[in-house]
């Protein structure tokens, strides 16, 4: 494991090697494990790490949230870590105060819109929704009929959801709100926009995607080194070898691209178009990174990789599963495509070597 | 194991962007003067020896290096920028770029005193050109078996054997070279190679010229017959270079050359398909930017490594890796997109010419300076698999 950049993380890694060890979790079939883990991460402080103390949180740096994403990808956590932490991101860009409990975010893609009715009720349909079964509370983002945005906190209670699961068999729901009365709602900061909190999902599942990959490769090698075929380890044919080394590619350039987006924002005085650029390409190129690693660490495992007693699927389909939340890679692509086009074939390289 | 392939998200200080924006005014104004055309990667003479002398006086060559050798002691991340803007803007860098990026650092370390002291500043003022010879025919990557002799004789040694694909031999002054000094031991293969400042154009010396299927002209054969080099110019340790020369290479990989070869079409390609892109030149483009942007973090990371004074090995045959592939598939994909450009785009001609140079440059990105095949070796050989 890659060492941890502060006390907020290492709080973190300490944790989930404690109460997420991914041989404890596949055992368990009932899912116990989850409990516990839910209770120490929240007595730490971390599920609302970026809500300052005055709104219930532990006002942890953006940096400091990102490096507990990256931790809670290299252990493919399965509860609503990053989303609570979304969720609570969001509300205090309203001064929102948040409370206890699991949340996540609501639309949780692009295309889907929640709408603000004039008697100040909230109505829409949103898709893909992380967790929203297993949430208290969500925050939303919502539009009135003149386009002004506001942050809201609803009971999730007072929402229909369909259960849906996503590839790696985490809760991905469907939540409709029909003119639901929120808790609170609060008008949007000025500038804010949808496409600014499906980033900053977006750089969270790069970075959790990023950190799958890195176990990936660490239990890839490990197996490689164990595993005796035709007489040798299987770490000791040049065409593993080569394999691997595509792996650790893979992996680096994942890792590379989220934490560069992640200190791109951390750092960011304004949304513009060099943040826009850093968090898009971490969510392209970790969505690209997780097809082609996963498939190499699957390769190397051989048949035991495919068993659900082995751990690797636990990082695999997550991984493969996060590349679709806040905005696919496609999606995102096109949307970059668009902005590169109209700044015209001159200004590319400018955005490009910007930073 | 992880701890060796982080890429810290290093950002370029201001003195960069300072510099930046002299390049690219020094570019435009060469441009703008006819020196040369940065939509014509393929023009047929890409050594402009003016240019070199030109960027040597602005202080772009030997940036790192101490200053009573003529270089300028600013940093790794500075030389990057200037690196990188030099190579999208396809300037004419053949003349000079091996010496600044490679030769130069190698005499620092290994040369003597005087011989330092005669030949870096003359890179510096960029008057002088590089040649590196590692291959021979039948050896390749497999530099154990290169066999050109270096016998001992008086007050120097007498060279005989044959180098290839040395890229510049036809215009360089001086190669760096390593020939066999003594037989390989049975305990180690890697034994009795010694690295050499050879100066070329000297008797002995026949460079025979070897044609690319890009129809460009830039590798060579050299022999050596009773050629001869006085002591003082052995490069380090005899029989050691085994060490040197790969350490050499942590210089040669990583950089921004490593993946920009092929960059212009990308260009092009955001230069005709217009201001509104149909939903498929979009989304290809943005996937385009997106990789090249990771790679850019992944090589400016490694330049932050090197001015750290670390040795990233591994990290730069990662970024190589992946960087030549890219570079390699570049002019296919932008092919697939350019396909649905309309026929009436301006630069249709422009973007067709440079897809036949790109697609035909594109096999040897993944060979010169390390195949792919032994870059995985090193990766591999970083994860402890070997």
């Amino acid at each position: 494991m890659a060492e941890s950049d502060n006390i907020v993380a290492e709080t973190a890694e300490k944790i989930f090697a404690d109460l997420a060890d991914a041989q404890t979790i596949n055992r368990d079939k009932k899912d116990e494990w989850k409990a516990p883990l839910w209770q120490a991460l929240t007595d730490a402080g971390l599920p609302l790490a970026w809500v300052s103390e005055d709104c219930g949180g532990s006002g942890a740096s953006l940096a400091e949230g990102f490096s507990v994403l990256s931790a809670a990808g290299r252990f493919a956590v399965a509860v609503p870590l990053a989303e609570t932490m979304l969720a609570g991101w969001l509300l205090a860009q309203a001064k929102i105060a948040s409370p206890g409990g699991e949340m996540t975010v609501v639309p949780a893609s692009p295309r889907d819109r929640i709408t603000v009715n004039a008697d100040g009720t909230l109505s829409g349909r949103a898709r893909g929704v992380p967790f929203a079964k297993v949430a208290k509370h969500f925050a939303v983002l919502a539009s009135d009929a003149r386009g002004d945005l506001s942050i809201a906190l609803v009971d999730a209670g007072k929402c229909r959801i369909e259960s849906g699961l996503n590839l790696g068999g985490d809760p991905s729901d469907v939540v409709t709100l029909d003119k639901v009365q929120p808790v609170a709602i609060k008008p949007a900061p000025k500038g804010f926009d949808q496409a600014r909190l499906m980033l900053m999902g977006g750089v969270a599942r790069s970075l959790q995607i990023a950190g799958a990959l890195e176990s990936m490769l660490e239990i890839s090698v490990r197996y490689s080194n164990e595993r005796v075929a035709f007489e040798k380890k299987i770490s000791k044919f040049q065409a593993v070898q080569h394999n691997l080394a595509r792996l650790a590619g893979e992996s680096a350039a994942a890792l590379a691209a989220a934490t560069s987006a992640a200190d791109a924002i951390a750092n960011a005085t304004a949304f513009n178009d060099e943040v826009f650029l850093e968090a898009v390409a971490a969510k392209i190129r970790c969505a690209e990174a997780a097809e082609k690693g996963g498939a190499i660490a699957h390769q190397v495992h051989g048949a035991i990789g495919f068993t659900i007693e082995h751990i690797l699927h636990r990082y695999s389909l997550r991984a493969l599963a996060w590349r679709d939340d806040f905005g696919s890679d496609s999606y995102w692509a096109v949307e970059l495509g668009k902005l590169v086009a109209q700044r015209g074939a001159d200004e590319l390289w400018p955005l490009v070597a910007s930073r | 194991m992880t701890a060796a392939l982080r890429f810290d998200p290093i950002r370029l200080p201001p003195e960069c962007e300072q510099l930046r924006k002299e390049v690219r005014a020094f570019l435009a104004e060469e441009i703008a003067a006819g020196t040369f055309d940065p939509h014509q990667p393929n023009r047929e003479d890409t050594d402009v020896p003016e240019f070199s002398r030109k960027v040597g006086a602005r202080g772009w060559l030997g940036m790192t290096w101490p200053k009573k050798y003529g270089g300028h002691e600013r940093s790794f991340l500075e030389r990057y920028v200037v690196t990188e803007e030099m190579r999208v803007a396809n300037a004419p860098t053949r003349r000079f770029f091996v010496a600044d990026r490679q030769s130069g650092p190698v005499l620092l370390k290994y040369a003597p005193e005087h011989i330092k002291m005669e030949i870096l500043p003359r890179i510096c003022r960029g008057e002088i050109c590089f040649a590196i010879g590692m291959s021979e025919p039948n050896s390749g990557s497999d530099l154990f078996a290169a066999k050109t002799r270096a016998t001992k004789t008086d007050g120097g040694y007498l060279i005989n054997g044959t180098k290839i694909w040395t890229s510049s031999a036809h215009i360089a002054d001086y190669m760096i070279a390593i020939f066999r000094t003594s037989p390989p031991t049975k305990e180690n293969r890697r034994h009795g190679l010694t690295q050499f400042l050879v100066k070329m154009k000297q008797p002995g010396i026949q460079v025979n010229p070897i044609g690319q299927i890009t129809g460009q002209y830039e590798f060579n054969e050299v022999v050596f017959t009773d050629h001869f080099i006085p002591d003082d110019h052995v490069l380090g340790e005899i029989d050691g270079a085994w060490k040197q020369a790969t350490s050499e290479l942590a210089y040669e990989r990583s950089g921004p050359e490593r993946f920009l070869e092929t960059y212009y079409v990308l260009t092009e390609l955001v230069r005709a398909v217009g201001n509104n892109p149909d939903i498929r030149s979009a989304e290809g483009i943005g996937r385009l930017v997106a990789q090249v942007h990771t790679m850019r973090r992944m090589s400016v990371s490694v330049a932050g490594m090197l001015q750290a004074g670390k040795e990233p090995v591994v990290e730069a045959s990662i970024v190589k890796d992946i960087g030549t592939i890219w570079e390699q598939q570049l002019p296919h994909r932008v092919r697939e997109l350019a396909a649905f450009v309309e026929e009436t785009a301006t630069n249709r001609e422009t973007l067709e010419k440079q897809l036949d140079f790109a697609i035909k440059t594109a096999p040897k990105l993944t060979i010169q300076g390390g195949t792919t095949e032994v870059l995985r070796g090193i990766i591999a050989r970083g994860l402890g698999l070997r």
